[in-house]
C-alpha cells in the first residue's frame, strides 16, 4: 500500500489549491456522538438544566391549556346560554316603577334564539315570613326564601322534579295560589308526599304544594325556595317596591350576547335604560385572566432554568474545548477545516440542548397527564408547544454552543500540538 | 497513472540537482524562512533551500530550541513561512489560504507526533480512520483501508483496543497507521521514538525503515543522533540554520 504509484497527486496540480477538505453530515454527527459519549456522565448532567427549563414550558403551558379547556367545557355547557336582566328603574328614576311589562316572557320569548324566560323576584313579606304546613299558629315554621316565579323562569331553570309537576301559564293566567317547593324546604317543613295534598301557608294565604324539585341546572337558589306563581304573588303582595326583580333567559349556543343587546328595547322600547342584561362572561377574558396569575411565574421560573441550562452547556462545552486541544490540533493536521472544527463543538452542543429539549418535553408532558388525571381533567397540551419545546431545546444549546466552538476554531494547530 | 507535469518554474530555479526522472520533490524550499512575530521577534529559521526528494529518508537534529519543531511546522503546512517559497509535490503552497493549507495536509502529509496524539475513547480502527474523514474519501472503503493500514504497521490482532490499553510502542504503530492511511506523499515524524524506551523506539525505526525501503519519503526530526544515523541524509538545525551534515563513517 505504500507503492510509488498509489501516492502521487490524485488531483490535478492546478486543483489542488481549491479542492478543499470536507466534512460529511454523517461524519458530523458521528464525530459529535463520540465526543459527547466520552464523558457521558458529564453530558447529561450538563443537559439537566435544559431538561428542567423546557419541561417547565410544556407543563406550564400544558396546565394553563388544560385548565383554560376545563373553563371553557363548563361554560360551553349552560352559562353560554345564559342571560340575566336586572330592574334597575328605580336607579335611574326613583318614580319609574315595576320596569318588567306583563307581557315580558312573550317578548323575550318572541327573540330569536331564546329558548325560554320569565321573570322572577324574591317575596319579602312585611311581618311574618315564615312559611307553615299548616294554619295554626303553633306548627311548625320554617323561615325560607319565598320566590315568585313566572312559568318561564321554571323551564329555563331545567328542573327536575322528585313528584308533582310545575304550574304552567294557566295557573299564571289564574294566579292560582299553587307553590313548588325545593326538596330541602319541603323536607324541613315535613312534607314527603303529595298524596296527601299538602298545603304551606304563606302569610296566612294558603297554597298547594304541585310538585317538588329535586334539581336545577340553573339558578340553584329555586332548591332553597317556595316558588310561586308571579301574578298570585303580585295579586297578594304587589311587585316590589323597591327593583330587585329579575329575567332568566335561556338562549341557544351562541346566541346570548346579541340577546343581551336586544332584550332591553324589546321589553321597554320606550326606556330601554331601566333593564339591564348581562350576557355570560367571555371564556376567553376568563382564560387570559388564569393565565396571568400564576402561569406567568412558571414561565418566569421556566426561563430561568433555561438561561442556567445553557450556561451549564457554554460551560461544559467551553472546558471541553479547552480539555480537547490536541483533538483539535490533530483534526486540523488531518486536514480539518477551522470550520469544521465549530461545525462539530455546535452540533454536541445543540444536540446535548435538543436531547434536553425532548426529554424536558416528554417530563413536561407527563406532568400534565398526571395532574390532569388526578384531576379528572382532559389533558390538554397544543401541539404547537409540543413542536416548539426540543426546538427551544436547540436553540439554547445552539446559542450555548456559539463561544466555546468559536474559541476552538481559533485554536492553532502548531500550538496545539506542540503539548 | 503517474503524472508528468512539469513546472515551468524548475527551469530558473536554482539549479538543484536535475532529478533522474520527471517526478517533482516531494519538497522544496527556496529560501523559505519564519519570524515569530513577537515583541520580540525571533527568527525561529533561517530563509534556507531544501530538496527532498520522493523516496528520500531524510533526518532533521538540532538542540532543545534549535527550531526543529518549527521547521516541522512549516514543513507540515502548520504554519505559514514569512518568507521564500515551498513547493510541496510540486505545488506552490507559500501563498495558499487556510482552507487551501487544511486540505493539503490532509493530503499530502502524514503527522507522526512524540505524544501519538490518539483519541483515548476511540479504537484503534477509529482512531486510523479518522484521517479520511476530512478528505473526501468514501465511507465504503474506509474501514477496509484502516484495518489493512494496522495490519502493515503489525497491529492486525489488536484492531479494536483502545489506546489506553496499548503500550507506547503499540500507540506509536497506531499513529504510523493513522499517518499511512490517506496515502500521504511525506511521512513527517517529530521525535516519534521521544517517549519510547531504546528497545520499542528501535522496533519503530525499524518499521520507518521498511516503509522507506517499500519508497516512501520519511522525513524524521530528533534530537538523538542515534535515531538520526537511520536517515540517507541528515540535516542539522543549529539555531534556526539548516546545514547539510556530512556523514562521518558512512560511505557515500
Ligand atoms: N510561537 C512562538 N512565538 C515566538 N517564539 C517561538 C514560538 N515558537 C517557538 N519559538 C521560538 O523559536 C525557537 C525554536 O523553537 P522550536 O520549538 O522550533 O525548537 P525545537 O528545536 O523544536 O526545540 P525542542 O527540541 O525543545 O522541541 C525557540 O527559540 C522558541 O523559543
Ligand atoms: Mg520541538
Amino acid at each position: 500500500m505504500t507503492d510509488k504509484r498509489r501516492r502521487l497527486p490524485r488531483l490535478r496540480r492546478s486543483d489542488e489549491l481549491s479542492a478543499f477538505s470536507s466534512f460529511s453530515p454523517r461524519d458530523l454527527f458521528g464525530e459529535s456522538l463520540a465526543g459527547m459519549l466520552q464523558r457521558p456522565a458529564r453530558s447529561a448532567l450538563t443537559a439537566l438544566g435544559t431538561v428542567l427549563g423546557v419541561g417547565t414550558f410544556v407543563a406550564v403551558l400544558g396546565l394553563t391549556a388544560t385548565t383554560s379547556s376545563q373553563i371553557d367545557s363548563r361554560f360551553d355547557l349552560l352559562s353560554a346560554t345564559e342571560v340575566t336582566i336586572e330592574d334597575v328603574g328605580r336607579e335611574q328614576d326613583e318614580f319609574a316603577g315595576f320596569a318588567f311589562p306583563d307581557d315580558a316572557d312573550d317578548r323575550i320569548e318572541a327573540l330569536n334564539g331564546v329558548q325560554h324566560a320569565g321573570v322572577y323576584w324574591q317575596v319579602r313579606l312585611t311581618g311574618n315570613d315564615t312559611v307553615r304546613a299548616s294554619p295554626l299558629g303553633d306548627a311548625v315554621g320554617e323561615r325560607a326564601q319565598i320566590l315568585a316565579a313566572s312559568p318561564g323562569t321554571l323551564q329555563a331553570a331545567l328542573p327536575t322534579l322528585a313528584q308533582g309537576r310545575l304550574y304552567d301559564d294557566f295557573q299564571q293566567n289564574t294566579a292560582a295560589q299553587v307553590a313548588l317547593l325545593g326538596s330541602g324546604t319541603a323536607a324541613r317543613l315535613g312534607i314527603t308526599t303529595l298524596d296527601t295534598r299538602p298545603a304551606v301557608f304563606i302569610d296566612g294565604e294558603p297554597f298547594a304544594v304541585i310538585g317538588i324539585i329535586d334539581d336545577v341546572q340553573r339558578k340553584a337558589d329555586l332548591l332553597l325556595s317556595v316558588v310561586v306563581p308571579s301574578s298570585t304573588a303580585e295579586r297578594l303582595w304587589g311587585t316590589p317596591a323597591e327593583g330587585g326583580a329579575k329575567m332568566l333567559v335561556a338562549t341557544r349556543t351562541g346566541a346570548a350576547a346579541q340577546v343581551a343587546h336586544e332584550a332591553p328595547t324589546a321589553l321597554r322600547p320606550d326606556h330601554p335604560e331601566y333593564l339591564k342584561a348581562t350576557p355570560p362572561p367571555d371564556p376567553r377574558s376568563l382564560r387570559t385572566s388564569v393565565t396571568s396569575d400564576l402561569g406567568q411565574l412558571f414561565l418566569l421560573l421556566a426561563a430561568i432554568c433555561l438561561v442556567i441550562g445553557a450556561v451549564g452547556i457554554a460551560n461544559t462545552t467551553l472546558v471541553a474545548v479547552l480539555e480537547r486541544t490536541g483533538e483539535i490540533g490533530l483534526r486540523r493536521a488531518l486536514g480539518a477545516r477551522s470550520r469544521h472544527i465549530t461545525l462539530q463543538f455546535l452540533t454536541e452542543s445543540g444536540t446535548l440542548g435538543a436531547l434536553g429539549g425532548l426529554v424536558g418535553t416528554s417530563v413536561g408532558v407527563i406532568t400534565v397527564v398526571a395532574v390532569a388525571v388526578a384531576r379528572d381533567w382532559t389533558p390538554v397540551v397544543h401541539p404547537v408547544t409540543l413542536a416548539a419545546a426540543p426546538a427551544v431545546g436547540l436553540a439554547t444549546g445552539l446559542l450555548a454552543g456559539l463561544y466555546p466552538a468559536w474559541r476552538a476554531a481559533r485554536v492553532q494547530p502548531a500550538e496545539a500540538l506542540r503539548r | 497513472m503517474r503524472s508528468f507535469v512539469r513546472l515551468s518554474r524548475r527551469s530558473t530555479s536554482p539549479a538543484p540537482v536535475a532529478p533522474p526522472d520527471h517526478d517533482p520533490p516531494v519538497m522544496e524550499f527556496r529560501g523559505v524562512g519564519l519570524t515569530y512575530p513577537g515583541p520580540p521577534p525571533v527568527t525561529a529559521l533561517r530563509p534556507c533551500d531544501l530538496i527532498v526528494r520522493r523516496g528520500e529518508f531524510v533526518t532533521v537534529v538540532g538542540p532543545s530550541g534549535s527550531g526543529k519543531s518549527t521547521f516541522l511546522n512549516v514543513a507540515g503546512l502548520l504554519d505559514a513561512p514569512t518568507e521564500g517559497s515551498y513547493l510541496l509535490d510540486g505545488i506552490d503552497v507559500a501563498g495558499a489560504g487556510e482552507a487551501a493549507r487544511a486540505a493539503l495536509r490532509g493530503r499530502h502529509i502524514g503527522f507522526v507526533f512524540q505524544s501519538f496524539h490518539l483519541m483515548p475513547h476511540r479504537s484503534a480502527l477509529e482512531n486510523v480512520a479518522l484521517a479520511m474523514v476530512y478528505n473526501r474519501s468514501g465511507r465504503a472503503d474506509r474501514t477496509a483501508r484502516a484495518r489493512a493500514a494496522l495490519t502493515r504497521v503489525g497491529l492486525g490482532h489488536r484492531i479494536n483496543a483502545v489506546p489506553t490499553r496499548l503500550s507506547g510502542g503499540e500507540r506509536q504503530r497506531v499513529a504510523i497507521a493513522r499517518a499511512l492511511v490517506a496515502r500521504p506523499s511525506l511521512l513527517l515524524c517529530d521525535e516519534p521514538t521521544g517517549n519510547l524506551d531504546t528497545a520499542t523506539a528501535e522496533s519503530v525505526l525499524a518499521l520507518l525503515d521498511e516503509l522507506h525501503a517499500e519508497g516512501m519519503t520519511v522525513l524524521v526530526i530528533t534530537h538523538d543522533p542515534a535515531v538520526a544515523a537511520h536517515g540517507e541524509r541528515t540535516i542539522a538545525i543549529r539555531d534556526g540554520v539548516l546545514a547539510e551534515q556530512a556523514r562521518a563513517g558512512v560511505a557515500e
